[in-house]
């Protein structure tokens, strides 16, 4: 008799468990979350080249910046460009894990594995859980890497220990709505042209803040986009809650970055997690 | 599963992608503990009927029961009755292949332990143990479609859903896997496969569907099939092309129709209606006709005739003659001509 076959006996072992009260249904969903989580984090042990450069290039980019243009830079009502320059790129930490959100979503839609996963009695809930735990820790790592970076090159956090606790709490908001983005830009991705074409346009998108430049030292229609740009809101509101310059202004929006470092991202999320969850039920593919 | 049940019923089915219905009023009904062949060129709707019988997709028609369970209002019971395998490999490329049957042994809810012997027994069994910490991105093609298959497997299902699992694989691996599908059978699981190879239905199905732009256009057990479409085909190589039209008279003596002649591989081919004696009958004839054979073979029918042989439709609409259903041989004659 072959090993595939189970022994009758087994059979009854290898019956599946479906969950039928609201309670069990509860922790199968949190432990099948757990195991897609953990089949992130073993990708970072198989093949820590893509986490480690995902975690080496925001410092490559303050780098870049802080030192090759960061002579040339001037920071409205004065003040260190790289004081100014470092609460920007951990916003922009934030978009390009979006990136990675994207790939990683699509590569298992274009192959596969999310139809698999979707016919087996798994919570369903699990897939994009999974995948948000996953990319809520990279995110997480690759802030303590900028954040260790900062210090080294001159950057202060000159807050209280809770305002830089609250600024790290909007940064991880703003990559919980960006996550949502992520998975239904990933969703609909039919190629690897469309992931090409989302981390091309991080660049304009994240150029187009407060995050490397004042926007009052742009044309002044442009300069209105960037200050209204939801990025932008999590800058200045870091910027403030670090005690960095370069924040406040003489718009609404930017003197309401606190307020609006908060309400952007549950905007995008409003948005962004019904049309995953109605664009991951309808999946054809 | 009572064994009188019925583990997959569609009635009626429609799946509509743009103003194209990929499926038409699809019906099947596969009897528990059966395996059944859904057989159908590129096109036919396959995939699509198998999407909707494993809640991927869902019918704009029709209704669907898989394990007694309605497949749109029942999903979560459907779900845990059933394996898919789906059309392409469906599994981790950087996890190795222990690390993927662990992970799906865990989703079907076992215990670490419990899922980690289930992964060894699957790799044991499908000749993967020793590649199983391999990540799967260094697997062949052969290789990642057996783990693919161990993966649908992890709780031997009630019911399995295998989209043409075998395409692409070299004769032992296919033989492999219609092994591990028989060995499930044994124990009770329903098998629904689609297949574009009439030998891969004949070698594991108990009944044939015949699929074609959405529809059952036949059905029965493949020996039924093959006698509806006229049995073995015989296929006669002469040395010398200008020997051709004497073996095709030769040919037509014995045979059940007027043989096909392919002048660029010098090979007559002809319906036969019993085996052995239609070899003995064309040896003879061809030797009277003092004709020199090169290769004489008794073959089954292949797909490509079955749906000539159905339809008519693919040459139908090729050479512009406008037969549907009805006489396949006027169709393959005209093909032939
Ligand atoms: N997502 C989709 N969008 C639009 N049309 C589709 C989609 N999926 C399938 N189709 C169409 O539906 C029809 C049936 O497709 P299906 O994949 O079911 O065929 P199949 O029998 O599995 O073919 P194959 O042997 O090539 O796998 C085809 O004409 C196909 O073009
Ligand atoms: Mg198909």
């Amino acid at each position: 008799m072959s090993i595939t076959a189970p022994r009758p006996m087994d059979r009854a072992a290898l019956a599946p468990v479906i969950a039928r009260t609201p309670l069990a249904r509860l922790r199968w969903a949190a432990a099948d979350g757990w195991t897609v989580t953990l089949r992130g984090l073993t990708h970072w042990v198989r093949e820590p080249g893509t986490l480690i450069g995902s975690l080496a290039f925001p410092v490559m980019m303050v780098l870049m910046f802080g030192y090759f243009f960061g002579g040339a830079m001037q920071v409205p009502g004065g003040g260190n460009y790289r004081e100014f320059l470092v609460p920007g790129m951990f916003v922009m930490t934030m978009v390009f894990g979006m990136g990675e959100t994207v790939t990683a979503v699509a590569a298992d839609k274009n192959r596969g594995v999310t139809s698999r996963f979707r016919t087996m009695p798994m919570a369903p809930s699990a897939v994009v859980v999974g995948r948000a735990v996953t990319d809520m820790l990279s995110s997480l790592l690759a802030l303590a890497v900028l954040f260790a970076t900062g210090l080294a090159i001159g950057w202060e956090a000159h807050g209280t220990l809770g305002e830089t606790t609250l600024a790290v709490g909007l940064l991880l908001l703003l990559r919980f709505a960006l996550v949502w983005a992520g998975i239904y830009l990933g969703l609909l991705m039919k190629g690897p042209e469309g992931i090409t074409m989302v981390q091309t346009l991080e660049f304009p998108i994240g150029f187009l803040t407060s995050a490397f430049v004042a926007p009052s030292t742009m044309p002044g229609w442009l300069g209105t986009i960037a200050e209204w740009n939801p990025l932008s809101s999590t800058v200045l509101a870091v910027r403030e809650l670090f005690g960095n310059p370069g924040f406040g202004g003489d718009s609404w929006i930017a003197q309401h970055a606190l307020l609006m470092a908060v309400v952007w991202p549950v905007v995008l999320c409003a948005v962004f997690f019904p049309l995953s969850v109605r664009r991951f039920r309808n999946l054809t593919s | 599963m009572d064994p009188t049940s019925t583990a997959v019923l569609a009635e009626g089915l429609r799946k509509r992608y743009g103003d194209r219905y990929a499926l038409d009023g699809f019906d099947l009904r596969v009897p528990a503990g059966t395996v059944h062949g859904l057989l159908g060129p590129n096109g036919a709707g396959k995939t699509t009927s198998v999407g909707i019988l494993s809640t991927l997709l869902k019918a704009d028609g029709g209704r669907a029961e898989v394990a007694g369970h309605d497949v749109a209002r029942q999903a979560a019971e459907v779900r845990a009755s059933i394996g898919l395998v789906g059309q392409y490999a469906a599994v981790d490329e950087v996890l190795s292949g222990r690390q993927n049957l662990v992970m799906f042994g865990r989703l079907h809810h076992l215990s670490p332990a419990a899922a980690r012997r289930r992964a060894d027994e699957l790799l044991e069994h499908f000749r993967l143990a020793d590649t199983g910490k391999k990540p799967l991105k260094e697997y062949s093609g052969g290789m990642r479609r057996r783990l693919d298959l161990a993966a649908s497997m992890v709780l031997a299902p009630p019911v399995l859903f295998l989209d043409e699992p075998t395409t692409g694989l070299d004769p032992r691996s296919r033989g492999e896997v219609w092994e591990a599908v028989r060995s499930l059978v044994d124990t009770g699981t329903t098998v629904l496969l689609t297949t574009q190879y009439l030998e891969e239905a004949d070698q594991l199905a108990d009944a044939v569907s015949v699929i074609d732009s959405g529809k059952v256009i036949a059905e029965g057990t493949p020996d039924e099939l093959k006698s509806r479409i006229g049995g073995d085909r015989i296929d006669v190589v002469v040395r010398r092309a200008d020997q051709l039209p004497a073996a095709a008279a030769a040919l037509e003596q014995v045979c059940a129709d007027r043989p096909d002649t392919d002048h660029d591989t010098r090979r007559i081919s002809a319906r036969v209606k019993d085996r052995t004696s239609a070899l003995a009958g064309i040896v003879r004839a061809l030797d009277a006709a003092g004709v020199a054979a090169e290769d004489i073979a008794l073959r089954r029918p292949t797909l490509d005739e079955v749906f000539l042989h159905l339809t008519g439709t693919a040459t139908a609409t090729a050479t512009g003659s406008g037969a549907s259903g009805g006489t396949g041989d006027g169709a393959r004659e005209a093909v032939a001509a």
